[in-house]
């Protein structure tokens, strides 16, 4: 088996002194559509910022492709960033560009593609993500769903090997999270991209993810990891079994 | 919702984004009813950049039909598939058969479930709108702001006169921030300023004024210009340039994030709730500053007449003769309403921002200028008013 995709190893993170999670180790394979879940506030968020190394950890590596993100520099840093594309919880367009050029613009900076084939991409981008015929519209005149694919479909832009999608289907409409879950499993299928999602919508999870893991707010940490259906039905975590089953915190 | 199985191992396909394998290559060869077009090798964004211009331009005249062969096409990714759409949305446009042949099973299925026929064209681009067009178009922008304008004016009137009649409603909180953030910490810029400007123009004007022997006019010159003019309307310059700008972002970013929205839901009045606070701050603080700038370019000028001799008690007193009481609070009259002006439009700028982050820039940008505009007609206005009364 190839070496995995990214190796997380040790990581301790936290903003300022405060520690919010401790020692975390875990590896995505290749292709793999990877879940981390957990309740709010326990830093899943943050552990995908450190991901993709917007933020300095306090301690660890995280190795994408065999490359360290959190010690890597200038060139190599630039290498690691072209290898994932990222889209955010808001979709974080560029408001003064239209849909096609928020597309577009990963590629004019960093292929050679003329202007045709660049806009060619892009449509074809916005249309796999069900943005055909919007191109020409700017992100303040969508609605929030409509805004969140398109950044999908930016961060598709460079046809990455990883894509990071931090909560991609918070405020999308049933059908519309549906035919996301599609794009995922059809994009990791077929084109081999593997898929980190941050999310708790359940429905989704079970659709797409091959592994998940869950992440603790009291233990900061890791509790519970593997395919989502077996988690719920063989967890002797409770509190695993409880997110999954979807009840309410017992009272204790 | 299909479950998909979970116990068995999915096949790794053919990672994304690795390096290895050839770049795309293109051949072309006439074949008895048309073209074929044999690519091969990585048909990424790079090969796509290598192969696009030659094969949409063979692919423009292809004769009855094209085959593209693309058996040696050892990966294939989005930007692939776009060059091959491109391909046989310019056969169709030629009429000519279109044929694809060879593609690997899985680029196949993707090809066929993203790239159909339907894919819409480039669309022409909107033509520019002709003169009279956009003359109209600007005059109808124009009238909306006038109208929003007065709209305002007629909102923070009200506003302003529900609080006289009920000052415990108004945040006094807030308005004692906004006093520090817009009053308080702009006094260091206000004194240098002024300490500058008394310095420089008493300098400039001793000059020529030597020449008749009259340097100790300079206090005169200084004294009524700072006290009338240039106190005031510096002020209000830099407090257009500091706060009307601040509160035009601060306003505007809140109302790109709902804030407004919200505020208004709630049954607050956001001109009630955020513009008279500020507004009273702005204007209780403005007049204090001017009177710091004013002491500031005396006292800039008293150096420079200190410096060709003349004893500080003669320079005061020269000062005190020239200027009256009047002279002084005519000058802080026109800062308090500058200071309403450019309060006002600011935070009008910011409440109408539509959009996004680009919006906030033109609110922000818009909030100085109309506030320097309005400053300079009030003064325009001040100086007709007070010449006609004879003050």
């Amino acid at each position: 088996m190839d070496r995995p995709i990214i190796e997380v190893s040790g990581l301790t993170l936290g903003y300022g002194d405060v520690v919010v999670l401790q020692d975390v180790s875990f590896t995505v394979e290749r292709g793999e559509v990877f879940v981390i879940l957990g309740g709010s506030g326990c830093g899943k968020s943050t552990l995908l910022k450190h991901m993709i190394g917007l933020y300095p950890p306090m301690a660890g590596s995280v190795l994408i492709d065999g490359r360290d993100i959190v010690t890597a520099q200038g060139r190599e840093f630039h290498a690691i960033l072209r290898s994932f594309g990222v889209t955010y919880q808001s979709g974080a367009l560029f408001g003064s560009l239209t849909l096609l050029e928020n597309v577009c613009l990963p590629l004019e900076e960093f292929t050679r593609l003329p202007r045709e084939a660049r806009e060619a991409v892009a449509r074809m981008k916005l249309g796999m993500v069900g943005l055909a015929g919007s191109e020409d519209k700017l992100p303040s005149e969508l609605s929030g769903g409509m805004q969140k694919r398109a950044a999908i479909a930016r961060a598709m832009a460079l046809d990455p090997a990883i894509l990071f999608l931090d909560e991609p289907q918070a405020g999308l409409d049933p059908i519309t999270s549906a035919g996301l879950d599609e794009l995922v499993l059809t994009l990791s299928a077929s084109l081999g991209i593997t898929f980190v999602i941050v999310s708790h919508e359940l429905a989704s999870i079970y659709a797409v993810a091959h592994r998940v893991i869950m992440l603790d707010p009291n233990t900061k940490g890791i509790i519970a990891e593997g395919a989502p259906a077996e988690l719920r039905d063989r967890s002797d975590n409770p509190k695993v079994r409880q997110f999954f089953n979807r009840e309410a915190q017992s009272p204790s | 919702m299909p479950l998909p199985d979970q116990t068995t191992s999915h096949p790794a396909p053919q990672p994304a984004g690795l390096p290895g394998g050839q770049p795309a290559v293109l051949f072309s060869k006439p074949s008895p009813v048309g073209l074929t077009l044999i690519i091969s090798g990585r048909l990424d964004a790079d090969g796509v950049a290598a192969v696009w211009d030659g094969a949409v331009r063979q692919a423009g005249s292809p004769g009855r039909s094209l085959t593209v062969e693309a058996s040696g096409v050892d990966y294939c990714d989005v930007a692939g598939l776009a060059l091959l759409a491109e391909l046989r949305r310019r056969a169709g446009a030629a009429s000519a058969q279109f044929q694809l042949t060879g593609l690997g099973e899985r680029y196949r299925t993707l090809f066929e479930q993203f790239a159909p026929e339907g894919l819409p064209l480039p669309p022409g681009r909107a033509g520019k709108p002709s003169l009279p067009e956009e003359v109209g178009h600007k005059a109808c922008i124009l009238l909306d702001d006038i109208y929003s304008l007065i709209a305002f004016v007629g909102e923070l009137a009200l506003a302003v006169a529900r609080a006289a009649a009920n000052p415990a409603r108004v945040r006094w909180g807030e308005a004692v921030h906004v006093a520090e953030t817009a009053g308080a910490n702009a006094l260091p810029i206000i004194v240098l300023i002024g300490f500058l400007m008394g310095l420089i123009m008493a300098f400039q004007s001793a000059i020529p004024l030597k020449q008749f022997g009259a340097e100790i006019f300079v206090a005169n010159l200084l004294g009524l210009s700072l006290l009338r003019e240039l106190g005031p309307l510096v002020t209000a310059i830099i407090l257009a340039g500091r706060s009307g700008s601040a509160f035009a972002a601060e306003l505007g970013t809140m109302n790109v994030n709902e804030e407004i929205s919200a505020l208004k839901t709630m049954g607050l009045d956001p001109v009630r709730f955020l513009v008279v606070t500020r507004v009273l701050a702005a204007m209780a603080m403005t007049p204090l500053l001017t009177i710091f700038f004013n002491v500031a370019g005396l006292i800039g000028g008293a150096m420079v007449m200190l410096s060709l001799g003349y004893p500080l008690v003669s320079f005061v007193n020269q000062v005190k003769m020239s200027v009256t009481l009047g002279d002084l609070t005519g000058g802080l009259f026109k800062a308090m309403t500058f200071s309403l002006l450019v309060c006002a439009i600011g935070c009008q700028r910011g409440l109408c921002t539509r959009g996004g982050a680009s919006s906030v820039g033109e609110a922000t940008t818009s909030a100085v200028v109309s506030g320097i505009i309005l400053i300079a007609l009030a003064d325009g206005v001040f100086a007709v008013v007070f010449y006609v009364m004879g003050w």
